[in-house]
């Protein structure tokens, strides 16, 4: 893992310094609100529905086990006890008192942690595969170059007012994991003629236009990358639409102009901003690469892995569902399930990230992930751990056995929480994730991806969601609108709307009449959601979901 | 024809907080029922422009539309329903601390 240099913590001590001065002033009256509210973004602070919010950058959702039990204390202590894990791998409080957020601020600060640019018309926290450095599937690992776009980016004097925000995903693997189609650049990584590079994918987003992602480089050498990645934002920093917040992100910016002719405005600009860069960002990268060294993977025997399998069931079940193949001989890697039925997506409490500290420190060489689902990842535990594990986990809430299951639901805070929702999406997650808990068939449905949005801006990334929910206020009522077929890996697609909104009592029904079609249709219990979706098409999930047009179509 | 005004309550988050208040007749109160009730227009106009600017108390101030349900105001919309009794999905903040 990265450990912040004399540079890092020097720099994170004079701006936890300033915003401390800076509340200081709001607080005596010397500040308006006005005055003070981009100071606060700037530090991640937001004041949604019923409080403040803070939201703090997980780098590439990399922690170690020091950094979450340092969460679990600012949750304890200035909090309510838990914080929400975002799909931007990040956290966020949810109840600080604006008087104590410098605190929180420093508290982070002792464990290299910060809120910079977690909000803001800047370059945001750089996401990655949560999978990364452990992934059987792997390329290379893209911590060492998501930590680097990080550094290039924070500060960065041309990137602080742009016309919006600005968000970058690195995947390592040819299986994306992290939504890199969907991001304003998308970086995957490849090799050529024994060359490193990047496939540069610009142009994605989701919130109210949802556009995926077009190739603007098909290899771009890794020397290359960030006056390559500086003449892009560049750019759009220039030529971005500045008139209207809804057409100001790149997307737009590639839409309008075309991909083509972007990419000739950045081949023009790169020219420029080649010149700028030295060498010294390669030199840096390969200083990066060695704190990402990974683990003394050890060896030894897997029996206790087997034998648990084979005689208890709950482990067995558990197992099947929530590892993953890793890179190392006697490795899995862990998804641990934020997302037990009825609970809230994405949060832990005090204890439970403690206990996630604890375990990672036993069993995962120190290393804890979070991922865009959610969920937290125990990336390196050895299979002979994998018993005492699951045991640890069962005592605090935290081994359900659901990872991409249906009620695995991404959620965006919505109108419990978010000053921006049109409606509620967590209560939406928790009855879908009852209901079918209830009936026990989630695990012969199969592989599911539900993602909810409580408003436009999709959060919940319900466009590429194989069932997406936006919630949305029409004429003062809840009101949850369907997509189907949306797909977020490297075949991302954006999902068929299939047609009016369902009310917060209707959309559950809804949702199990989808379920309902899909195993009618589907050949054999092999083929997913989404393999059935893509062969059937929307007509028999729109029959079901509105037998009242078809009675009256006849 | 002049649209009819409804009656209306001040409302805003509190500075150092920053939970959901509303305006008595006095100053602040953090639950709904005690709001005062503005009935007539340029009063609540008024009565908005003096909680604007108390920039060492509120953030946000606005008008938020109340039905009365006998003589105690209640919120028209679900949005004004979650500010007054916090987060629905378990049972935490507001309608905890307000009992």
């Amino acid at each position: 893992m990265y450990s912040y240099s004399q540079f890092d913590t020097d720099f994170l001590a004079t701006r936890n310094a300033q915003f401390r001065a800076q509340v200081e002033r709001r607080i005596a009256g010397n500040l308006t609100e006005d005055e003070f509210k981009p100071l606060r973004l700037m530090n991640g602070l937001y004041l949604q529905l019923h409080a403040y919010m803070l939201r703090v950058a997980i780098p590439y959702g990399t922690l170690n086990s020091r950094q979450m039990r340092k969460l679990a204390e600012i949750g304890d202590r200035w909090d309510k006890g838990y914080g929400h894990f975002t799909t931007r791998q990040n956290i966020q409080f949810n109840w600080p008192e604006l008087k104590d957020v410098p605190d929180m601020l420093d508290a982070l600060a002792e464990v290299g942690m910060h809120a910079i640019q977690t909000s803001g018309n800047t370059i945001r926290n750089v996401t990655a595969d949560h999978f990364a450095g452990a992934a059987a599937d792997e390329i290379a690992d893209p911590r060492p170059v998501a930590e680097l776009l990080r550094q290039w980016s924070t500060d960065h004097p041309e990137f602080q007012f742009m016309p919006r925000k600005f968000k970058i995903a690195v995947t390592g693997s040819p299986n994306d994991r992290a939504v890199t189609k969907a991001h304003d650049i998308g970086l995957r990584m490849l090799q050529r003629d024994g060359q490193n590079g990047y496939e540069v994918i610009v142009g994605g987003g989701l919130g109210r236009t949802p556009m995926i992602g077009k190739v603007i480089n098909d290899f771009l050498p890794e020397a290359d990358l960030l006056p390559y990645l500086e003449a892009i934002v560049s750019v759009w920093n220039q030529i971005g639409r500045r008139d209207n917040k809804y057409k100001a992100r790149i997307k737009i910016t590639v839409h309008e102009h075309g991909i083509d002719e972007i990419r000739r405005l950045v081949e023009d600009r790169f020219v420029e901003t080649r010149k700028t860069f030295t060498g010294v960002d390669v030199q840096m990268l390969r200083e990066i690469e060695a704190h990402f060294a990974a683990p003394d993977f050890v060896k030894k025997s897997e029996a206790p892995f087997k034998d648990a399998y084979h005689k208890d069931p709950v482990f067995r079940s558990w197992a099947d569902t929530n590892l993953t193949a890793h890179r190392a001989e006697g490795y899995k890697i862990v998804s641990i399930s934020l997302k037990k039925h009825g609970e809230t997506p994405g949060d832990a409490t005090g204890d439970q990230m403690r206990l996630m500290a604890d375990l990672a420190e036993t069993y995962g060489h120190d290393e804890l992930r979070i991922s865009h689902e959610q969920n937290v990842i125990l990336p390196h535990v050895h299979v002979s751990d994998l018993p005492s594990l699951h045991a640890a986990l069962q005592k605090d809430g935290l081994a359900t056995a659901n990872i991409g299951l249906i009620s695995d639901i991404i959620a965006c805070p919505g109108m419990d929480y978010c000053a921006l929702a049109t409606a509620r999406s967590i209560p939406i997650a928790q009855e879908i994730a009852t209901a079918f808990d209830d009936i026990k068939r989630e695990h012969d449905i199969g592989a599911l991806k539900i993602k909810i949005s409580g408003c436009i801006n999709a959060c919940g990334h319900h466009h590429v969601g194989h069932i997406g929910i936006l919630g949305l206020d029409r004429a003062g009522v809840e009101n949850y609108q369907i997509t189907l077929g949306g797909d977020h890996t490297e075949a991302a697609r954006v999902g068929d709307r299939v047609g009016p909104g369902f009310s917060a009592d209707e959309i559950v029904p809804a949702v199990e009449r989808i379920v309902d079609t899909y195993l009618d249709l589907r050949t054999d219990a092999d083929e997913t959601f989404d393999i059935t979706y893509q062969r059937t098409g929307l007509a028999p999930f729109k029959a079901a979901l509105y037998p009242e047009t078809k009675v009256a179509a006849e | 024809m002049p649209k009819t005004f409804t009656p209306k309550v001040v409302t805003a988050n509190h500075l150092l907080k920053g939970d959901v208040i509303y305006q008595t007749a006095t100053g602040w109160s953090r639950r709904l029922d005690e709001a005062e009730v503005l009935t007539d227009e340029a009063d609540a106009d008024l009565r908005l422009i003096e909680a604007s600017q108390q920039v060492d108390v509120v953030v946000g101030a606005y008008l938020a539309d109340i039905a009365l349900e006998n003589g105690i105001p209640a919120p028209t919309h679900f949005r004004e329903d979650f500010r007054a009794t916090g987060p629905s999905n378990y049972a935490h903040g507001k309608q905890v601390e307000l009992g």
